[in-house]
């Protein structure tokens, strides 16, 4: 089982993020892996523990991407490969899709490809259904549970996890998965590979080397971005002369707002 | 000069941060009222490979430097100082003192074991009669033909009743003209016959920790468990201390740090006067003093630290940075309480447990007192490092990750 396991970096949940001029900024607080990512690390080195094969970890971005490619090679992965080229900062997911579909085909051989199910920057979720479009394979999101995998008879069962309950499914290989918390506890990077990976010399492919001889144009923009409205909160004491009182009080008042 | 952290040296800061927040600080509370440690915790350090971070890989550690030995136990003291505390008896004076005067065939049988985590170590030299005056310790081994017989009593020990193995300190020569020079160090199975042990309740501080008595009743030894030579203990004992200290001055500074933050998300949160407490002045100068302590205990610690891997002595150092650290986390821990005002004083928050915490330091691995004497004897030269008979092998990274080692949860490299 050869796997690609798609990476960010983004900002530490814990940063405060501001908006200033139309720009988001979270000051100084370090730039992290996107927190969903570790599981499908996770998943993926369990599932190459179980069935042998490599995993790689793919992100596309700027150089400091190498830190969330480290901290995956520090958890175990066998390699990682940075795609980054000046044309596909600021992509959106459709760009971002092509790209990592193009570097995915460029590896070659790999079975499955791993997602986070989003990442926590963007929040959009939709990376992991366009890479399967894009590279014709069957797209498993929400997957909180890989019940069997098998390389033989080229097959996945997994459980996903959507609001009406579990969905069993089975689907042939190679496939994209992306995985919810539930799945599995993400190791820590054991001291081994926090050597091997401050070591390792992580290879960069531009839009060229993954064949991408033009940079389609986002096709999200972002007209205007603001901080969401601060909640006003205003607190109100009910009083009265016994508990009935208050009471009656406080469900006249809350028929009023429309609470109730 | 470089100041900044190398990349693997920040991961290590996260890794040990990521498994104190995630494991540790939930229960924290919880096991200093219980006052007894969790008995996972330790294994989980073994497992993770904490416990023999910066031992060389062939005595089965994971061969990372002494920077990364401080850096861990900053992280792991920001959430608790029992977590440090382990790290100090079992690795920077145990297992430390073994890489630098055991022989091979010692280190084999007790490194390796120690380095891998499944077996804690402890240090047992202070004695109910004997702290800072380790001269004049009691404790005794008499020579017997291939053995030694072991008496005496050790107080004040760290993982007194969980550790496998202790380095014994005791007099072997109470003839000697110096009483310096009359004492011997020895590994000792905690399960030898005659070896009891147990643990000292209502301590101040350090709750989540054991500390207790050991006790040596005609508890015979090989004399090739014997570590050095006869005569030769005192000077172990010391540059065990040089490791010790340095864990000391490292978590102090963590301590600082969780004073600091605490601080800092208190003085934001809480309203008096119509404002937040942060913007007046007076709580301002705390924040900042506390600001100041552990950018200056960080740099002394790191200083220490790099002492070590570059194999130069560092006693004075290391001296420095436990002494500053020490006292300073005390006094951030008892800023920080001051900011908390009432709250600080419960165990709501942990600003009080950090203030107990602090406390012990100030007394163990040299008092205050005696890192004062220490630097004043440095700098009026009436202290000078003699050369030892075995240095703390500095670091390299080849002779710390010697091939054949092989992590069997990433497989090889």
């Amino acid at each position: 089982m050869n796997i690609v396991v798609c990476v960010k970096q983004t900002p530490d949940t814990a940063a405060t993020v501001t908006v200033e001029n139309g720009k988001v900024s979270w000051g100084d607080a370090p730039l992290v892996i996107n927190p969903w990512d570790e599981f499908a690390v996770e998943q993926a080195l369990r599932t190459k523990e179980a069935h042998g094969g490599k995993v790689i970890a793919v992100s596309v971005g700027p150089e400091a991407a190498r830190e969330a490619l480290k901290h995956a090679l520090a958890m175990g992965c066998d390699e990682a490969i940075l795609v980054s080229d000046p044309g596909l900062q600021g992509g959106d997911s459709l760009v971002i899709s092509k790209a990592l579909a193009a570097a995915i085909e460029k590896i070659g051989g790999i079975d499955l490809a791993m997602f986070g199910r989003q990442a926590v920057d963007s929040d959009t979720g939709v990376t992991p259904a366009q890479v399967a479009r894009r590279l014709g394979w069957p797209a498993l999101t929400l997957v909180a549970a890989v019940s069997a995998v098998d390389p033989a008879g080229r097959t996945i069962s997994v459980d996903r996890a959507l609001d009406e309950g579990r969905q069993q499914v089975k689907s042939p290989l190679p496939a994209v998965v992306s995985v919810t918390k539930e799945i599995c506890e993400p190791r820590y990077p054991s001291f081994m590979g926090i050597r091997k990976a401050s070591k390792a010399t992580i290879p960069v492919w531009s839009a060229a080397d993954i064949g991408m001889a033009s940079i389609p144009a986002a096709a999200l923009s972002w007209p205007e971005v603001f901080a969401p409205p601060k909640i006003e909160t205003k607190v109100e004491m009910i009083t009265g002369d016994s508990a009935d009182a208050m009471a009656a009080k406080l469900v006249a008042r809350l028929i009023e707002e429309k609470v109730l | 000069m470089n100041f900044e952290l190398e990349p693997e040296h920040r991961m290590v800061q996260q890794m040990v941060r990521d498994f104190a927040e995630r494991e540790v600080a939930p229960h924290i509370r919880e096991w200093d009222r219980r006052q007894a440690m969790d008995p996972g915790i330790l294994r989980r350090m073994g497992e993770l490979g904490i416990l023999g971070i910066c031992i060389p890989t062939r005595w089965g550690g994971q061969g990372m430097d002494y920077l990364a030995l401080g850096l861990a136990c900053e992280e792991l003291e920001a959430v608790d100082t029992s977590l440090r505390v382990a790290m100090s008896v079992h690795l920077g004076l145990n297992s430390l003192g073994l890489l630098q005067w055991a022989s091979d065939e010692q280190r084999q049988a007790f490194l390796e074991p120690q380095a891998r985590g499944e077996k804690l170590a402890g240090f047992c030299l202070t004695e109910p009669g004997a702290g800072s005056d380790v001269a004049s310790l009691t404790a005794s081994a008499r020579r017997d033909g291939e053995d030694y017989v072991l008496n005496g009593e050790k107080m004040w020990i760290s993982l007194a009743s969980r550790a496998d193995h202790f380095l014994w300190f005791a007099r072997t020569n109470p003839q000697a003209a110096d009483p310096h020079d009359g004492l011997s160090a020895f590994l000792l199975e905690a399960d030898r016959p005659g070896v009891t042990r147990g643990d000292i309740h209502g301590k101040l501080g350090i709750r989540a920790g054991s500390t207790g008595w050991v006790n040596c009743q005609d508890v015979r030894v090989p004399a090739r468990l014997r570590m050095g030579e006869e005569g030769e203990g005192f000077k172990i004992a010391m540059a065990c201390l040089d490791g010790g200290r340095y864990t000391v001055a490292a978590g102090a500074t963590g301590l600082i740090r969780a004073c600091l933050e605490a601080s800092l998300r208190y003085a934001r949160q809480r309203q008096a006067f119509g404002r937040q407490v942060a913007g007046f002045q007076l709580i301002q100068r705390k924040i900042a003093g506390m600001v100041q302590s552990y950018e200056m205990a960080r740099l002394l610690y790191l200083r220490a630290g790099w002492m070590k891997n570059v194999g130069r002595r560092n006693t004075r150092e290391t001296s420095l940075a436990k002494w500053f650290a020490t006292e300073a986390s005390f006094q951030a821990a008892s800023e920080a309480i001051q900011i908390h005002g009432a709250y600080g004083y419960s165990d709501e928050y942990d600003v009080e447990r950090y203030l107990r915490n602090a406390r012990g330091a100030m007394l163990y691995e040299g008092t205050s007192e005696i890192h004062e004497l220490i630097q004043a004897g440095y700098a009026l030269g009436l202290r000078q490092d003699a050369a030892l008979r075995c240095e703390l092998p500095g670091y390299t990274p080849e002779e710390a990750a010697t091939a054949g080692a092989i992590d069997s949860r990433t497989g090889p490299m």
